[in-house]
């Protein structure tokens, strides 16, 4: 069954079949669809809908609700999800998983409502205090927006850990068919660790403090080892790579676009392709420089190089000698026009206009 | 302070990481004695293994050592919003919120405020010892005027500082809580009083009520800088002036449990049911040439619509389309636009630099669209925008009243459905009249009378085309 949506409506349709319990959140453009989505639809098939007093309440409501074993998700933009920062940490810390939909706009300060990709580093490199990250998947569609939607709440059951879906004003709200899910997944058995208010879980406990150091230390080891074995849930989409020469590296709208641009530089001769992550953390970097080796390579985003960077420090870690990689970006909500990418690609390979 | 055994609480304190039967607390502290109050209410109650206490950031921070209950650990201030989340989470659980002064009373206030707004289902424990115990006597928005603390070296000075938060009475100035009463633990006598406090504050949470809030004026002899004695004499004697004990409210006689939650469809059967108009899925499809459609004017015109009713005609055809409207303060300024990409492999940009297609509805959107659209293309502009004097190259610009045509039609608002018969007519968008046709009526489903009315304006558009074009 298909239904045509709103990227930020088909989050919540992932939310529900993926189980969420309850949806807390604070209105905020360009993400505001997603809340009003979810005050229709949860009720009408017995979930809650609260909409919080403020980002740092939804955060810690989604918080209070793992610690309750159940599931919750919020959604927000910019200016709230550096509120929530705070609340990522605690339940990094604490191990509570969760999921958290940042509809990008413009920054930094309040900045504007249209599409940037600004909050990579915040997303990706864990944005508050402490050793920890987030799962960040980063939806290209609105089918991936339901799709990944559903996978963050996998994923932050798997690791109990806070998952962000990491999207912009764009991808919220264009439309696009999506195709539903065959049937909701099953309820997770939490009752080990959370906090239920039955005799079983009586004895657990839900913290993130370690008074003495030593301890401090074990649990952030573990965490880290936690976040390392998370590469094998690491996901990335080629298309057009097998015989490129230059291969265009770009993630959520930017990658939409890089596609358009590929095929339109292929029209000119001219062989190119796009690698594109679908999680940013954990980050397929192996299969980056598989898929970037011997080849140039331009980064296609809405940031200021933000995720150019990242690209380099991935290499760097896989041991990829230094190769220069491009950046092809805008800011301040302005999208690049195929012809932008088509014609900095061109740059990149040394061909006149 | 040592402990001997008490009901709802650990015998031997491991959590800590050295077993003990010793609290982290200093001689005289009131929070020990708070403690003690409310693990012997669950146990008395029957409550224990239904609670779960959230533990503040203070030096309440460890009540997990000592309570035996399910515990978990807010941020500082944030108990009332962890608390909202699992009351409504887990409906047979009595939640409790434990927090100090600053926790509550500075940076948490708002969320207090707005549980308590919301007569959340949990009982508030709020340990008012008029400063911050946990980082070092710092003032707390509770500290009397003139104390001295170390951010008030000199004394509170109101005129600078503030004065004394009353958090019992701003609290009584919200509908929803059930019960609020302020009590001290500075002696046996008021104790007891504290403790009759904190069952009735269980009981509400136990019979489902809503929200209960207590205060405890309490000691804190360290900070305060006097022995245990005197610091309990300087909650009754200053503390109570300024903090008068008793019952604010209590209306629990009379306040209604809350209602079950009703039976709801799964979500597959929701979605089964709301979804009247299927489209099949996409079908790649070489040989459909891509069209890049734009659509603009003013909000109110009914721009996102036609658009939307376009996407769904392609959506007929098994192409794939997106849809991409101007959202934000732009469209409240007055203009709205959007794009429609049809196609028959996964679309790309969704954005529409160059349109093969563009249907401009006033002035400014013509002016400013007209030159991006590509050569070979079409433009749709209404006859009340005057055409400018050179086309764009190697486009055609075609004039069409759909304003006028729907003000003499009677329906103004329907402009958009003439443009829709225009790009039927004039074949622009690759797409079946057929399936325009179904789109339209589709897109009235839920005003089933507009229907027919919107057939009869797009024919009316398509008959003044044959006669004018
Ligand atoms: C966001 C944040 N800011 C500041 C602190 C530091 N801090 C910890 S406890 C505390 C004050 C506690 O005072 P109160 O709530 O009155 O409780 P008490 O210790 O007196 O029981 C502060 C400021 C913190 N943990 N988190």
């Amino acid at each position: 069954m298909t239904k045509f949506v709103k990227g930020n409506e088909a989050v919540v349709i992932g939310a529900l079949y993926a189980g969420c319990d309850v949806y807390f959140g604070y209105p905020i453009t360009p993400a505001s669809e997603i809340a009003h989505a979810a005050a229709r639809w949860l009720p009408s098939v017995g979930r809650e809908f609260l909409q919080a007093e403020c980002e740092t309440a939804s955060i810690y409501m989604v918080y209070g609700t793992a610690a309750a074993g159940r599931l919750s998700m919020t959604a927000t933009s910019g200016p709230g999800m550096s509120l929530m920062q705070e609340g990522l940490s605690y339940m990094a810390g604490a191990e509570l998983p969760g999921v958290i939909v940042n509809i990008m706009r413009a920054g930094p300060g309040l900045g504007n409502v249209y599409p940037e990709q600004g909050d990579y580093n915040q997303s990706v490199k864990g944005g508050g205090h402490g050793n920890y990250r987030c799962v960040v998947l980063a939806p290209a569609s609105v089918q991936e927006m339901c799709d990944l939607t559903i996978r963050a709440f996998e994923l932050a059951l798997k690791y109990r850990t806070p998952a962000i879906v990491l999207a912009d004003g764009l991808l919220g709200q264009m439309m696009e068919t999506v195709l539903l899910p065959e049937r909701a997944l099953p309820k997770p058995d939490t009752s080990s660790w959370a906090v239920q208010a039955t005799p079983e879980t009586r004895k657990n406990l839900i913290t993130s403090i370690f008074i003495n150091a030593a301890g401090q230390e074990a649990h952030n080891r573990r965490l880290q080892t936690k976040y390392e074995s998370m590469r094998v849930d690491a996901q990335h989409d080629n298309y057009l790579c097998e015989d490129a020469e230059l291969v265009l590296v770009a993630y959520g709208i930017s990658s939409r676009i890089a596609r358009t641009a590929a095929e339109a530089l292929r029209e000119e001769g001219v062989k190119a392709g796009v690698f594109r992550p679908l999680s940013l953390s954990p980050f397929p970097a192996e299969a980056l420089c598989r898929t970037l080796s011997g080849r140039k390579a331009l980064v296609v985003e809405l940031s200021s190089g933000q995720f150019r960077d990242d690209v380099l420090l991935h290499l760097a870690k896989e041991g990829q000698r230094y190769q220069p990689v491009g950046l092809c970006n805008r800011m301040g909500g302005m999208v690049m026009s195929v012809d932008e990418v088509v014609e900095a690609a061109r740059r990149e390979l040394g061909l006149g206009k | 302070m040592t402990q001997k055994k008490t009901v709802g609480m650990y015998e031997s304190f491991t959590r800590s990481g050295r077993p003990s039967r010793a609290t982290h607390y200093c001689a005289g502290c009131g929070h020990g004695i708070i403690h003690k109050l409310i693990a012997e209410a669950m146990v008395e109650l029957g409550l224990q293994d239904r609670t779960i206490i959230v533990n503040p950031i203070g030096c309440g921070v460890f009540g997990y050592y000592y309570w035996d209950c399910g515990n978990v650990g807010a941020a500082h201030g944030r108990a009332p919003a962890i608390g909202t989340a699992i009351n409504r989470m887990r409906r047979d659980a009595v939640v409790i919120s434990y927090q100090g002064d600053g926790d509550l009373g500075a940076i948490g206030f708002n969320n207090t405020f707005q549980a308590a707004s919301r007569g959340e289902h949990m009982a508030v424990f709020f340990v008012n010892n008029a400063i911050y115990g946990m980082t070092g006597g710092q003032m707390a928005p509770t500290t009397l005027e003139g104390m001295k603390t170390t951010t008030s070296p000199f004394g509170r000075d109101p005129l600078t500082a503030g004065y004394p938060l009353h958090v019992c009475e701003v609290l009584n100035q919200l509908k929803a809580p059930v019960y609020i009463e302020r009590v001290s633990v500075a002696d046996t006598k008021r104790i007891m009083q504290a403790r009759r406090a904190v069952h009735r504050a269980l009981e509400i949470q136990r019979d489902g009520k809503g929200y209960a809030f207590v205060e405890f004026i309490s000691p804190c002899p360290t900070n305060m800088g006097l022995d245990s004695v005197k610091a309990a004499l300087f909650c009754m004697a200053e503390m109570e002036k300024e903090y008068p004990l008793g019952c604010v409210r209590d209306r629990s006689a009379t306040a209604l449990a809350r209602a079950p939650h009703a039976p709801a469809p799964s979500v597959e059967a929701f979605f089964q049911q709301s979804e009247q108009h299927q489209a099949p899925a996409e079908e790649v499809d070489a040989s459909f040439k891509e069209q890049r459609l734009k659509f603009t004017g003013y909000g109110g015109q009914g721009i996102l619509s036609l658009g939307i009713c376009v996407a769904e005609a392609a959506r007929l055809e098994k192409r794939f389309t997106t849809w991409f409207p101007s959202y934000g303060p732009e469209q409240r300024g007055g203009s709205a636009a959007c794009s429609v990409v049809i196609s028959g492999r996964p679309v790309g940009s969704p954005a529409v630099d160059h349109p093969d297609v563009l249907v401009c509805m006033n002035q400014p959107s013509y002016e400013r669209f007209a030159h991006d659209v590509r050569p070979g293309g079409t433009v749709i502009v209404d006859a009340t925008v005057p055409l400018m004097e050179k086309a764009p190259e190697g486009v055609r610009v075609i004039s069409m009243p759909a304003i006028d045509l729907s003000l003499k039609l009677g329906v103004p608002q329907a402009a958009n459905t003439m443009m829709l018969a225009a790009l039927a007519q004039l074949e622009v968008t690759g797409l079946k009249r057929e399936h325009l046709l179904e789109a339209l009526d589709a897109s009235f489903r839920k005003k089933p009378a507009l229907i027919e009315k919107n057939r009869l304006l797009f024919n009316e558009a398509v008959a003044w085309m044959e006669k004018n074009l």
